[in-house]
């Protein structure tokens, strides 16, 4: 029996200041919009049905309304596509944007992040991918090239796969200082250029490695995951493959803040917009046993930068709750009093409007999620107004020409 | 007679829609094949192999019946007439 053809996803039509939420799932893309109160989401998708979407961005520098996607289809292969309808239609070109080199003898597995680059560099974007490489584009994404830099970094041949293959998944880009970045790739860990790429320094010093002889190696850590404080970028939390960090000093040191967790194993970590004392984890039971301790569902929220940590559980399930959520599944929005997302692999969307002080369930029974995005819309209007003046231009010519048409009837 | 490829659902987006593409000369093999589709249709080509010009492993091309795997891969020659299937694996979605 042929396959019933799937329905286009019902459209999104943001306003500025609405609160997106983008959500890669193994199954699809799927774009939630909500006003500012944050109250009650609506769904569309999925977008790239079938395929898995580890990476997502809203870019809107330089006039943008631009949602950036990667799908990858296990037959087909990954690509970077973009939308500047959120979502109606998709930009795919014919030769994947995102491709290595000749000569590089690798070959793109998938897209684990998209990072638009600084505010003031409006055409400046990076992505992450696997196996572990950097691609950079200076022209708003139209064409990409690899970062030599990381590329050809002597530790490069000895990165090893983490359970999730060998992965770039995270780029920080210092809103303040031009050419001053963060990544991290499991294995391998965090690595940091101040001179727009050309060289890489590692950045690993006090993150330990329990599966390594040396648990203290120069480089070859797993980090799990690292965010950066906008207002204060050289601060960094990092979720690690055990062991949950600070930096002060943007990766030169860091300090083990692993201070009322139930485990300091997990994956993801966000940061709040503005206090660069207030972050939020997501503490798993062990590498052994990847699910949330004593199956109860909680985030943990730091206020003085680690120095101690408290459950954050009101509307999460406390009892019979064995979740797990990944690296890139969860998102602190930019709104007053900021807003804290998360999904899981059981495919439950929550979120907090209050800085995680109370939490809903947004959105459940969607595919495994692996990426949560979350940003405020903007730019809607500008486009929005000249659609409408289209409508309003269709429907003043078919006024017209049914008065012209009535006109002749009478003749 | 001409070389036909035929184009799975997913990927005839790439190729104007059509589900089979004819080939106006006669490649000796299927690497020669693809090759001649990639002038046509280079997003079909890109998307059955990898960066390296590798099948990718999840997709499976045959020639008439024969799965090149199970023959020469890309070197696989290709008999006058024959149809080239572009079929994805039985795996993901």
């Amino acid at each position: 029996m042929p396959a019933k053809k799937l329905k286009p996803p019902p459209p999104l039509s943001p306003r500025d200041g609405d609160v997106l939420l983008l959500v890669g799932t193994m199954k699809g893309l799927f774009l939630l919009r909500s006003d500012r109160g944050r109250r009650s989401f609506r769904v569309s998708g999925p977008h790239f049905p079938g395929s898995s979407v580890y990476a997502a961005a809203f870019d809107s520098r330089g006039g943008r309304r631009r949602i950036w996607a990667a799908p990858s289809s296990m037959h087909w292969g990954a690509e970077l596509c973009w939308s500047d309808d959120f979502g109606r239609t998709w930009s795919r070109p014919e030769t994947p944007r995102v491709r290595f080199p000749d000569g590089s003898g690798a070959t793109l597995k998938n897209i684990w992040q998209i990072s638009p680059g600084r505010a003031e560099d409006a055409d400046a974007l990076y992505c992450g991918v696997e196996p572990s490489a950097l691609f950079q584009s200076r022209d708003g994404g139209e064409s990409w090239t690899l970062n030599d830099g990381l590329w050809n970094h002597p530790h490069r041949a000895k990165w090893q796969p983490g359970g999730g293959g060998l992965c770039l998944h995270t780029v920080l880009v210092d809103p303040r200082r031009p050419g001053k970045m963060v990544v991290a790739t499991s294995t391998g860990g965090a690595y940091r250029t101040d001179d727009g790429g050309r060289s890489w320094q590692v950045k690993n010093r006090g993150v330990r490695a329990e599966f390594m002889p040396d648990p203290y190696p120069e480089f070859g850590q797993c980090v799990h995951k690292i965010a950066q404080n906008a207002a204060r970028p050289e601060r960094l939390f990092l979720q690690n493959h055990w062991g949950l960090y600070r930096s002060d000093d943007g990766g030169d040191s860091w300090t083990d803040v692993a201070n009322g967790v139930p485990s300091d194993f997990g994956f993801c970590v966000g940061v709040h917009p503005r206090d660069p004392d207030t972050a939020f984890v997501l503490p798993l039971h062990s590498d052994g046993f990847r699910c949330t301790p004593d199956g109860r569902l909680r985030v943990y929220r730091t206020r003085n930068g680690g120095k101690s940590w408290q459950a954050m559980t009101r509307g999460l399930p406390q009892k019979g709750a064995l979740e797990t959520v990944v690296r890139d599944a969860m998102s602190v929005d930019s709104l007053e009093p900021a807003g804290v997302y998360f999904g899981t692999r059981s495919g439950r969307l929550y979120a907090s409007r209050d800085e995680g002080q109370s939490w809903r369930l947004v959105a459940d029974g969607l595919p495994p999620i692996v990426c949560v995005k979350t940003a405020v819309a903007a730019n809607c209007g500008a486009k929005k107004a000249a659609a409408k003046r289209r409508i309003v231009k269709t429907h003043a010519r078919k006024r017209v020409a049914a008065a012209r048409a009535k006109r002749r009837r009478a003749a | 007679m001409p070389v036909v490829f035929l184009i799975p659902g997913p990927l005839r987006p790439f190729a104007e829609g059509r589900g089979r593409v004819t080939l106006d000369r006669s490649p000796a093999t299927v690497g020669d094949a693809l090759a001649a589709l990639a002038a046509l249709y280079p997003g079909v080509r890109d998307r059955v192999v990898t960066e390296r010009g590798e099948v990718r492993p999840h997709v499976n091309v045959f020639v008439g019946e024969d799965n090149i795997r199970d023959a020469h891969g890309l070197a696989t020659s290709v008999p006058d007439g024959a149809e080239i299937a572009i079929l994805p694996a039985v795996s993901g979605g």
